[in-house]
């Protein structure tokens, strides 16, 4: 079955991210992305996501870092990469949107400005070319009469036009990944769908794989190919998302699902906390079990270093 | 902009009212008057007719409230008043003075902020290195060091033993005589500056824009160039501008052990002789430069920040 398949943009096996041997926060989670493909990664808060994320930008906070596993980027392998070269591959082959807009962005820089410093590093062009890049980059992302935008600053912009910018920023250079962390969660329920919708057009469009770190599976079900569930640092369940939603395998995920609000349910116990639920073990108890890893074809052990 | 100057302008009555009102009512408080101070300099002034001349001459014989109402008319049209001691206008006692004071406050603060500042921005880049520590160390030795025996220490090395630079005294246009007293000056807003700075620049690294470099592919250097810097000039300058206006009224110790013939001489010799007129001056004019820095920092505010509307 593999030899049908392309070659992966991004390649995960057994990553451990901790503080040394002290502490480990994500436990050998492996996953591939395909090209164009959107792949979603779901769970808690503190589930190793967002790090996941970072890991594979090299953008772990010290003393956090990479402690075991392989990452491999467009045949780099990113664990082995110079910092110097990784930086080159950021912005450049592989892009991230953040979660917060109203801060991820310089606020004493015209936005135009922040979006044409990537052609500057990345293509060696100069300001006022760049610009004009920046103002059709702005455009692509739907601004509104986007020569007058990029000489605004961040805080003439609303949140959901930041986060636009961030886009525009991010797709600059056509990677061939972007790393959306949870890019609509800080967003107005309104504004949120555009947004989205906005990335999986352009992406669609420019082939771009997408890996979408979400703890909305609304976002997720609507977004992905396929889906990883993570629970506290471990990948539980990787299934297609149709298949995941309709057939969940993993009680965690099952737990996950049912911890969704639904509209009209006010019945108490019917959604609430994930611990509260009772398919759910109380987090004490959880403490010491292993997660095993459930795929389509039943589950297995999680794979231990 | 013009307006945003007038405005500020107009504030700043109230507060030179209130500097005159509590420079006045100190002094009538005080023991010791003018008329005193030359009794005590051995002059003969103790026949009762002398001294009841001489205080209506000044009239010291007024009331509080009357003296204060001559002065601030005086004050509204630009008079000073007269000095005691000098028989001159007041304004003709402190204008000689005030370059000298201006001299020393910004060869002070190029000083502070030249070295304070990359000082500041070097050690935050490597924190926890022996260089941080280092600076940090002179930075914290820098802002408990007292003035007057730092300035006396580098009489004695750089005028005394090594004979490199003059060790007191003024000369219009000398950039020599300038250096030691503007060091012994500069050296705790230099200490004060380089820990904002490194504050500030460890403050904007952790910012989520500058994450947001980092993702983009930007070059530490480029994103501490770019990015950082004038993130952390906004954070400094409050600082900076607070030490500028402080400068004048720091400088009274430095200026009197250098004979630097500055304002703050001034006040200490009319505060000695209790010459009143010519503490209201001088008080007023540090007050008025530290008004002054004040809205000269909004306006840089305005021009480096786009997130600041002056007007």
């Amino acid at each position: 079955m593999n030899d049908i398949l392309p070659d992966p943009v991004l390649s995960v096996r057994d990553l451990q991210i901790g503080i040394g041997n002290k502490l480990k926060i994500v436990h050998g989670v492996s996953f591939d992305i395909l090209p164009g493909e959107t792949y979603g990664l779901v769970g808690e808060s503190g589930s190793g996501k967002s790090v996941t994320g970072l890991s594979i930008m090299g953008l772990l906070k010290r003393p956090l870092n990479v402690t075991g596993g392989a990452l491999h980027f467009l045949g780099h392998d990113l664990r082995r990469i110079r910092p110097r070269d990784h930086r080159r591959l950021r912005g450049d082959r592989m892009a991230m949107v953040f979660q917060e807009p109203m801060t991820a962005l310089n606020p004493l820089a015209p936005i135009g400005r922040q979006i044409a410093e990537m052609f500057v590093i990345h293509r060696g062009m100069d300001w006022s070319e760049a610009k004009a890049k920046a103002v059709e980059a702005l455009e692509s992302v739907r601004v509104p009469s986007p020569e007058e935008r990029a000489r605004a600053y961040p805080h003439q912009l609303s949140g959901g036009m930041r986060q636009r910018v961030m886009v525009a920023m991010a797709l600059a250079c056509r990677p061939d990944l972007l790393i959306a962390d949870e890019p609509t969660t800080a967003l107005d329920v309104t504004v949120q769908a555009g947004v989205l919708e906005l990335i999986a057009d352009l992406c669609t469009a420019e082939g771009t794989a997408v890996l979408l770190i979400s703890h909305d599976l609304g976002v997720i079900a609507n977004m992905c190919q396929r889906v990883g569930v993570m629970d506290r640092g471990r990948l539980v369940e990787e299934q297609d998302t149709k298949a995941l939603f309709e057939n969940p395998m993993h009680p965690y995920t099952r737990g996950l699902l049912a911890a969704r609000p639904r509209l009209g349910s006010r019945v108490p116990g019917e959604r609430g906390r994930l611990i509260e639920l009772e398919q759910m073990v109380a987090d004490e108890d959880r403490g010491h079990d292993v997660p095993t890893l459930v795929t389509p074809r039943g589950p297995r052990k999680e794979v231990t270093a | 902009m013009s307006r945003f100057i007038l405005r500020r302008v107009l504030q700043m009555i109230p507060t030179i009212l209130a500097v005159v009102l509590i420079i006045f009512v100190i002094f009538s408080v005080v023991p010791g008057s003018f008329v005193s101070s030359l009794l005590a300099e051995g002059r003969n002034v103790t026949n009762a007719q002398v001294v009841s001349h001489l205080n209506e001459q000044f009239g010291l014989d007024q009331p509080l409230p009357v003296r204060l109402w001559d002065y601030l008319s005086g004050l509204v049209q630009g008079d000073l008043g007269t000095s005691y001691r000098t028989r001159e206008p007041v304004w003709q006692t402190i204008a000689p003075r005030l370059w000298p004071s201006i001299k020393l406050a910004l060869a002070a603060m190029v000083l502070a902020a030249g070295v304070g500042i990359p000082l500041g921005f070097l050690a935050a880049l490597k924190p926890g290195s022996v260089f941080d520590s280092a600076t940090m160390v002179v930075a914290v030795s820098g802002l408990s060091l007292p003035e007057f025996w730092f300035g006396l220490l580098l009489m004695y090395a750089f005028a005394l033993q090594l004979g490199w630079l003059p060790s007191f005294g003024y000369q219009p246009g000398s950039i020599s005589h300038v250096i030691l007293p503007a060091i012994a000056l500069g050296v705790s807003p230099m200490a004060l500056l380089a820990r904002t700075t490194r504050s500030g620049v460890l403050d904007v690294m952790n910012a989520d824009f500058v994450r947001t470099g980092r993702a983009k592919g930007v070059s530490e250097p480029r994103l501490v160039r770019a990015h950082v810097a004038r993130n952390v000039l906004v954070l400094v300058l409050t600082t900076m501008g607070l030490q500028i206006g402080a400068l004048m009224g720091q400088a009274i110790v430095i200026e009197k052990l250098f004979s630097w013939p500055g304002i703050g001489s001034l006040l200490v010799d009319s505060v000695a002789t209790r010459d009143i007129p010519v503490v209201q001056g001088t008080v007023l004019v540090i007050v008025l430069w530290f008004l002054i820095i004040n809205m000269l920092v909004d306006i840089a505010y305005a021009v480096i920040d786009p997130r600041i509307k002056v007007g």
